[in-house]
This record gives structure tokens, sequence and C-alpha cells, in this order.
């Protein structure tokens, strides 16, 4: 097993930048700012700023048009054409357009990203991502003052996605943001991961990220970008609108109906490392809270 | 030794496999990148599964009308009180640090926790009372009690079924197999 150290995949500066952060941690002084990555920027107390490898970011996923197990999309997507892909952008709009994934990849510069995912069952992974702004994207489009909501569709191809041939949830899978989260410098299209083209597991050739949300508010292998006057309805709250709200903001102070959401498991620390306490948006509230500002997020969840 | 040891012990070392199994993919570093969650699964999916083989002797016992598979049954009963009790250990020890006032909140407030909880408590008195000393003491009320079993296996069921985020074949297949078998009982009782 290959284990990608820090320093193989991370330019020097930033290499060195982080070093001085772990230190300026254990001599207790917790607020060092590195805006690069907001991630880094929140005094994160525990040793958690470690990358997770390469493997496990790329054998174990929640992508169940793959399959459930967390093992089937890196099992199953192995001969998942992603050439050619369109993507559309259309609804509220002046003139809808179709681009070529290729196209979008190469008109929009990728930049190293590295997040924190938070699953809404409870596990995380720190991961760097390749992407860049999704308002960059809507920006190519004229959008109307009538949008008020972001639809997203991932693929729908149950010849090549074998767990879409079961109703295991509304296919094609839909997700959604308010504008104004759709806006948001944070929310990411990803073009790739560790370097790399992304992975077909993990949601080629596109897919959005949302660090501050649950892992499932980011659609992967996305065909259609719609902007819409009302909200959305995405597969998971059709699938359970007790269970999953629209926001779905990493909060642990609002527990899933089922289980708790107050504690997360770092994925890759072995069975001797303990919990840590999910922080409020995932750790980016300093960047998002106020986009929910006056808000009840216990009603919004 | 005799043939009938034979086949215990055989049976015994059986039985321990998955347990063993887990203890040499936590040394080797096998258990993949969530190791807790895999040996809570590991040891949740042991326990249904000890639960459906002895559930399953009685039935069989009257079906092939072979005295057999009734020697097995309590050493299997003991192993799901085993494996019942690994998994748990490994959700209160391994996972939350017996970090008590989480779990206390988790069992009070989460139904499935609830659920999971209240069947291995049901499962302590089933344990406690196997002895033969125990059978021959409590006479009656020892068939009575050792009924619990079609509860706990029922709440296993449930447990399994309020954890899962979609629902999948797993638990609805262990569910059909216990109902069957709780079925075959009544059946195989009124004839």
């Amino acid at each position: 097993m290959k284990k990608y150290k820090y320093s193989e995949i991370t330019p020097e500066q930033i290499y060195n930048k982080r070093r001085k952060f772990i230190k300026s941690i254990g001599l207790g002084v917790g607020s060092i700012s590195l805006n690069t990555f907001p991630f880094f920027g929140n005094a994160y107390s525990q040793n958690k700023t470690d990358l997770t490898t390469y493997q496990d970011i790329t054998t174990y996923n929640n992508y169940y048009e793959f399959g459930t197990g967390k093992r089937d999309p890196f099992i199953n997507s192995k001969e998942f054409k992603t050439k050619p892909w369109n993507v559309t952008i259309e609804g509220e709009v002046d003139s809808p357009i179709s681009i070529s994934a290729e196209e979008i990849i190469s008109l929009l510069p990728s930049e190293e990203r590295i997040y924190k995912l938070r699953c809404v069952e409870g596990w995380s992974m720190v991961i760097p991502w390749m992407g860049f702004s999704l308002s960059k994207l809507l920006n190519k489009v004229s959008i109307k003052n009538s949008a008020k909501f972001v639809e997203f569709e991932s693929i729908y191809d149950p010849e090549q996605m074998k767990g879409q041939r079961y109703p295991v949830l509304n296919w094609p899978y839909k997700e959604g943001l308010r504008i104004d989260e759709a806006m948001h410098p944070l929310a990411t299209v990803v073009t790739g991961l560790y370097r790399k083209p992304l992975p077909n597991q993990n949601g080629a050739p596109l897919r959005i990220f949302l660090p501050w949300k649950y892992g499932f508010k980011s659609a992967k292998a996305i065909v259609k970008i719609k902007l819409v006057k009302k909200i959305p309805t995405s597969s998971w709250m059709r699938s359970s609108p007790r269970e999953y709200g629209f926001y779905s903001n990493v909060n642990p102070n609002v527990s899933h109906p089922r289980w708790s959401q107050a504690t997360e498991r770092i994925i890759g620390e072995g069975i001797l490392s303990p919990r840590i306490e999910t922080e409020m948006f995932n750790g980016y509230g300093d960047e998002v809270a106020n986009l929910y500002s006056g808000m009840d997020l216990k009603k919004n969840f | 030794m005799n043939v009938k040891k034979y086949i215990k012990v055989t049976i015994f070392f059986l039985s321990l496999l998955p347990i063993l199994i887990i203890f040499y993919q936590i040394i080797y570093n096998q258990l993949g990148p969530e190791p807790v969650k895999e040996i809570t699964h590991v040891t949740g999916n042991w326990t249904l599964r000890f639960i459906i083989i002895t559930l399953a002797m009685t039935p069989l016992k009257k079906l092939t009308k072979l005295n057999f598979w009734i020697r097995y049954r309590r050493m299997f009963g003991l192993f799901v009180f085993f494996y019942a009790s690994a998994h748990m250990m490994t959700y209160v020890g391994i996972d939350y640090r017996f970090d008590w006032s989480s779990i206390s909140d988790d069992i009070v407030k989460k139904k499935f926790i609830f659920a999971g909880f209240l069947a291995w408590l049901l499962l302590l008195p089933l344990a406690l009372t196997s002895s033969k000393k125990m059978i021959r003491l409590l006479k009656d009320k020892w068939k009575k009690l050792h009924r619990l079993i079609y509860i706990t296996s029922l709440l296993g069921i449930i447990h399994y079924l309020w954890l899962v985020k979609v629902v999948t074949a797993e638990p609805l297949i262990y569910l059909m197999i216990i109902i069957i078998l709780l079925i075959l009982r009544i059946k195989l009782k009124t004839n």
C-alpha cells in the first residue's frame, strides 16, 4: 500500500506553512490564518490536518449508482465512460448552453483545494481536490433574476451504472442549492484529486463539492445544472424528507433522526484513534455562516 | 473422545472463526479505511446469523426426526450472546471509549440503538440460565424464559433495519428467514 506523504503532493511553501501551523498548535497558539485553504484557517486542534490517503479516498465511497457497498464504486466504475460528456446549463437563463466536460476543464483552470469531507454517516476525510469555484462556471451563462435555486442532475445510465437498476434512490440523482450558496467561492466544481484526473468512483468527469455540507449534497458525474425558481427536491429529500433536509449543513447540534452528528471518525486512522468532535459547518463557519444569518438551522436542517 | 465430542469441538472452533478472523485482520491491518465500523458490522452480522442457526435447531430436529440437532442448540445460543456482546463492546468500548454520557444519550434518543441494547439485555438472562443446573432448577419456567429469544431475534432485525440509510437485501433476507423459522415452529407444534 503506497502512502502519500503530504510533502510529496504539496508545494514546499504550503508544506512549510503547515509545519508552522502544527507547531503553533503545539505551542497552544491557535490563531494562525492560512487563507489559501479555509480548512487550515480553523484552529482544528487535533492532528487532523493529514491528508487521507489516495487509496482510502478512491476505495471508500458512497456512490449508490455503482452499488451501496463502500467498495462497490471502486469495483463497478472501472469501465465507466466519461467521454464524450456534455453538461447543460439551462432553466432561468437567457440562453441555455451545452458544453463538454473537456472544454470546461480546459477553459476554467483548476487549482488544488484541500477540503474536509464530512459524511452524514459520521466519518470524514481530508481530500486534496482539484477544481474551481462553481460561480465561474455559472457565469458562463447570464442568469435571470427569477432564478433562486440551482438544481444539479447526475447522469442516468443504468447500462453502465448497475446500482441504478434498482430503485434504491430516485434516479437520476438530484441535488440543489440556493443561488447564493452556489455562488459562494467555496462551492467547487471538482475536476481531479491528488493532482490527477478525477477517478470514476469519485464522480468523474465533473462533480460538485461543498465542504460545509454533508457529503451527499455534492452531486457526482453531473450532466445538468438547472437554474430554477422554486426549491428543488433532492433525491435524498424524496427518499426520506424527515432525515435529509434541503440545506444539510454539517451541524453537530442537529442530530440525524436516527443517529447523533456530534462526533465523527477520521478515515484511515485505525482502531485506536478516538472520534473527534464535529464542527459547525464542518469548520468553514467563518466563510459560510453569513449565508444563514437569521435562519433557524434546526428547522432548516 | 467419541465422535459426538469431535463434532462438538469442531463446531465450537468453527463458531469462533469469525472473531479469530477479525483479530487476524486487526493485526494485519486488513479491515479497510474504517476498521471500527467494519468490526461493528461483522460482529453484528454474526450475531444475527447465530440467532438464525440457533432458531433452526428445533425445527430441524422435528423435520428430520433426529435428536442430533438439539445437542448444539445451547452452544449456538451462547455464541449469539458472545457475538452480541462483542458487537456491543465494539460500540461502547472501541467506538465511544466508554463515553457514558454520549452512549446513554444515544440509547434513550436513538431508536435503533435502543432496540439493539434491549436485544442484548434480553439475552442476558438466557445466557445466565443456560447451564444444565439452571434448566433443572427452573423446570417449566426455563422454557418460558427462553422464548425471549423470539423477541430478541425480531429486535435484532429491527435494529438492523432502523440503522440502514436505504433498505438493502441483507436485513430483509435475515427477516424473512427468521419469520419462516418462527412460523415453522408454530406449525410443527400444532401438528
